[in-house]
C-alpha cells in the first residue's frame, strides 16, 4: 500500500486536502459557476433565439436598460416582495402556535404522530401541491367553495381572479411551510433548560410572559433562520405557481421566477431574461451573505 | 386520570395540526381512486364508491411510466455522484485546516439559495449548443448543484462527529489518509451519508423547473409528465390525482425515515 509522505506532526501531506476536494469543486465549478460566467457574458448580448439570423451581437448594457426600465420586471419584483411579506407573518405565527402545541407537555403519543405528519407537507413535490390546488379550488368542484359554502359565503372563482389566485398560492404556501418554520420552533424551544422552564412556570402562570421572557431568546436564531431562508425560497419559487396559474390571470401571480422563465423560454429572449437573472443573483448573493453573516458567526 | 379542558384544548389543537398537514394530500388520494363522474360532482363527494380505473389507467400508459423511470434513473444517479464526489470533501472540511477552508464551505453552502431559473438560462445555452439537452447527463450534472452540497454539508457534521483517536490508531499503524478515510470514516459515517443521500434523492426527484426547461420527449420526469396533462378540453382528473399519488407516495416514506433530520436538512443546519 502507498504511503503518504506525512509530515510527522500533522500526519498528512500539504496536498492531501486538496485531492479530496478536487473533484467536487471542479464539478461544481462546471456546473456552478461556468454557466453563471456565460449568462453574464449574454446577458451583453443580443440574443433572441427566435431572430438567429441577426447573430448574438454584443450590446454592452443595452438589456440592463431595458430591464431596468422594464415596468413588468420591476411589479415581478414587487409582486414577489408583497407575496413574501403576506405568507412570513402567517407561517411565523401559526408555525409559532404549533410549535407550542408540540412542547406542552403530556399526550405524548399525539404528539409524536402530530410531529411525524408535519414532515409530509414539506416532501410533497411542488409540482404536484399545484396540481392538488387546480382541484381543490376549481370554482364548480373544488372543496375550497364547499367549505365556503357551509360557513354561508357565496362560491368564488379562485383561480378566475386575480384576487382569488392570489389567495390561493399564499394557502397552499402557507400549507407547505409552516411545518418548516414550526419544526425550527420546535428545535428552538427544546433548547430552553428544563431547569429553568420549570422555575418560570412555577412562578408565573401566564403563557405569554413565559414566551416574552424564557423562550423567546432561545427562538430567535430559529426566527432569523426562517426569515432569511423563506426570502432565499420566494426568490425560487416556481414549481407550484406555474403549474396552478402560469403566473394569471393577467399579471396576478407573475413571481419574479415565473416572469423571467417566459422571457426566456416563451418570447426566446435570452439576452434581456440573462440579465434579468444576474440581477436576481446578485440579490440572491447578498441574501445569501447575510445568511451567513448571521447565522453561522460561529462556525468561522 | 380525568381529563381536564386544558388537555382537550390540547389534544384538539394537535388533531387540528395533523388535519392541516395531511388535508392535501388525502383529499389528492381520494380523488385518484374516484371515477370522472364522481370528481366532477358540485359539491365534492366526501363518500363515494372507490375504483382502481385511474390507477390502470396510468399504469398502462407508456408515457408515465416512461416518466417515473427517467426520474428513478435521475435521482438515483445524482445522489450517487453527489456521494461520491461529496463524501471526500467532507472529509477533507470536517478533519483538514487549510487556508480559504472557510470561503470553500461557505461556497458550497450558498449553492442552496440560488434560484434555478438563474441557472436554467445559461445551461440551457450551453447544453443546446453541446446537442445535450434532453438528456438525463444534463439532469443528472444540474442537479448536482443542490445534491452536492447537502452531501457535503450533512457528511461534514457526521465525520465531525467521530473521535478522532480512532485515526491516531490507524495512523500509527501506518495507513494512509485514503486508507484512512475508507475504512474509518465511510463505515462509521454511513448513517450521515445515508441521511444525506435520501435527501438529495427527494429534491431530486420533486424537481420541476430544469426537468421542464432542459428535456423534450425522451427524459421527461414524472412531474413534467404530471403537469403536461393539465392541458386541454376536459382534464382527466383522476388519472392526474392518480399519478400525483404515484409520485408523492415514495419520497414520502422516504422523508418520514428521516423526519427527525428534516430541519437540519432543509436550512443546512442553521438551526441544530
Amino acid at each position: 500500500m502507498p504511503q503518504t509522505t506525512a509530515t510527522p506532526n500533522r500526519g498528512y501531506g500539504r496536498w492531501t486536502p486538496f485531492w479530496f476536494l478536487a473533484p467536487s469543486v471542479a464539478m461544481l465549478f462546471l456546473i456552478g459557476i461556468y454557466p453563471l460566467l456565460f449568462a453574464l457574458v449574454t446577458s451583453f448580448r443580443r440574443y433572441n433565439l427566435t431572430r438567429p439570423r441577426e447573430g448574438f451581437p454584443f450590446v454592452g448594457f443595452d438589456n440592463y436598460a431595458a430591464v431596468l426600465t422594464d415596468s413588468t420586471f420591476w411589479s415581478s419584483l414587487l409582486l414577489t416582495a408583497k407575496f413574501y411579506v403576506t405568507v412570513l407573518p402567517i407561517q411565523i405565527v401559526l408555525g409559532m402556535g404549533i410549535a407550542l402545541l408540540l412542547h406542552k407537555p403530556g399526550l405524548g403519543l399525539l404528539k409524536s404522530l402530530a410531529r411525524v405528519t408535519l414532515v409530509v407537507p414539506l416532501a410533497t413535490t411542488y409540482a404536484v401541491v399545484g396540481l392538488i390546488g387546480r382541484l381543490v379550488f376549481n370554482r364548480d368542484f373544488g372543496v375550497a367553495n364547499q367549505a365556503l359554502d357551509l360557513l354561508g359565503i357565496g362560491a368564488f372563482d379562485w383561480l378566475g381572479s386575480p384576487a382569488g389566485a392570489f389567495a390561493a398560492i399564499v394557502i397552499l404556501d402557507v400549507w407547505q411551510w409552516t411545518p418548516f418554520c414550526a419544526l425550527i420552533f420546535l428545535a428552538g424551544l427544546s433548547m430552553v433548560p428544563g431547569e429553568i422552564e420549570e422555575a418560570a412556570r412555577l412562578e408565573t402562570s401566564s403563557k405569554l410572559a413565559l414566551l416574552r421572557y424564557v423562550q423567546l431568546p432561545y427562538l430567535m436564531p430559529g426566527l432569523t433562520a426562517v426569515m432569511i431562508l423563506r426570502s432565499a425560497d420566494v426568490l425560487k419559487l416556481f414549481d407550484m405557481v406555474f403549474v396552478m396559474t402560469r403566473g394569471g390571470p393577467g399579471s396576478a401571480t407573475d413571481l419574479v421566477s415565473i416572469y423571467i422563465q417566459r422571457v426566456g423560454f416563451r418570447i426566446f429572449d435570452l439576452g434581456t431574461a440573462s440579465a434579468q437573472a444576474i440581477l436576481l443573483l446578485i440579490l440572491t448573493i447578498v441574501i445569501s451573505r447575510l445568511y451567513i453573516r448571521v447565522l453561522y458567526r460561529e462556525v468561522n | 386520570m380525568r381529563l381536564s379542558s386544558g388537555k382537550v384544548a390540547h389534544a384538539l389543537g394537535l388533531a387540528a395540526v395533523i388535519a392541516f398537514s395531511l388535508f392535501p394530500f388525502y383529499w389528492m388520494v381520494a380523488a385518484s381512486f374516484k371515477t370522472q363522474t364522481d370528481l366532477l360532482a358540485s359539491p365534492p363527494l366526501w363518500l363515494f364508491t372507490p375504483t382502481l380505473q385511474n390507477y390502470q389507467d396510468i399504469f398502462a400508459d407508456s408515457k408515465v411510466i416512461g416518466a417515473v423511470g427517467n426520474s428513478l434513473i435521475v435521482a438515483t444517479s445524482t445522489t450517487l455522484l453527489a456521494v461520491l464526489l461529496g463524501a471526500p470533501a467532507a472529509f477533507a472540511l470536517a478533519r483538514y485546516e487549510f487556508r480559504g477552508k472557510g470561503d470553500l464551505w461557505f461556497w458550497f453552502i450558498s449553492n442552496r439559495m440560488i434560484s434555478p431559473i438563474v441557472l436554467a438560462l445559461p445551461v440551457y445555452m450551453l447544453a443546446l449548443q453541446m446537442r445535450i439537452l434532453d438528456t438525463h447527463l444534463v439532469l443528472v450534472l444540474i442537479y448536482l448543484t443542490f445534491t452536492l452540497p447537502i452531501v457535503v454539508w450533512i457528511c461534514t457534521d457526521q465525520f465531525k462527529s467521530i473521535p478522532p483517536e480512532l485515526e491516531q490508531a490507524a495512523r500509527l499503524d501506518g495507513a494512509s489518509q485514503f486508507t484512512i478515510f475508507r475504512k474509518i470514516y465511510l463505515p462509521l459515517g454511513a448513517p450521515g451519508i445515508a441521511v444525506s443521500a435520501i435527501f438529495s434523492f427527494i429534491f431530486s426527484w420533486n424537481e420541476l423547473l430544469y426537468a421542464l426547461v432542459l428535456t423534450r420527449r425522451t427524459v421527461q420526469t414524472a412531474p413534467v409528465v404530471a403537469t403536461s396533462f393539465m392541458s386541454g378540453y376536459e382534464l382527466p382528473w383522476g388519472k392526474i390525482m392518480a399519478t400525483g399519488t404515484v409520485i408523492v407516495l415514495p419520497v414520502t416514506i422516504f422523508a418520514l425515515i428521516v423526519s427527525r433530520h428534516m430541519v437540519r436538512g432543509l436550512t443546512m443546519g442553521a438551526t441544530k
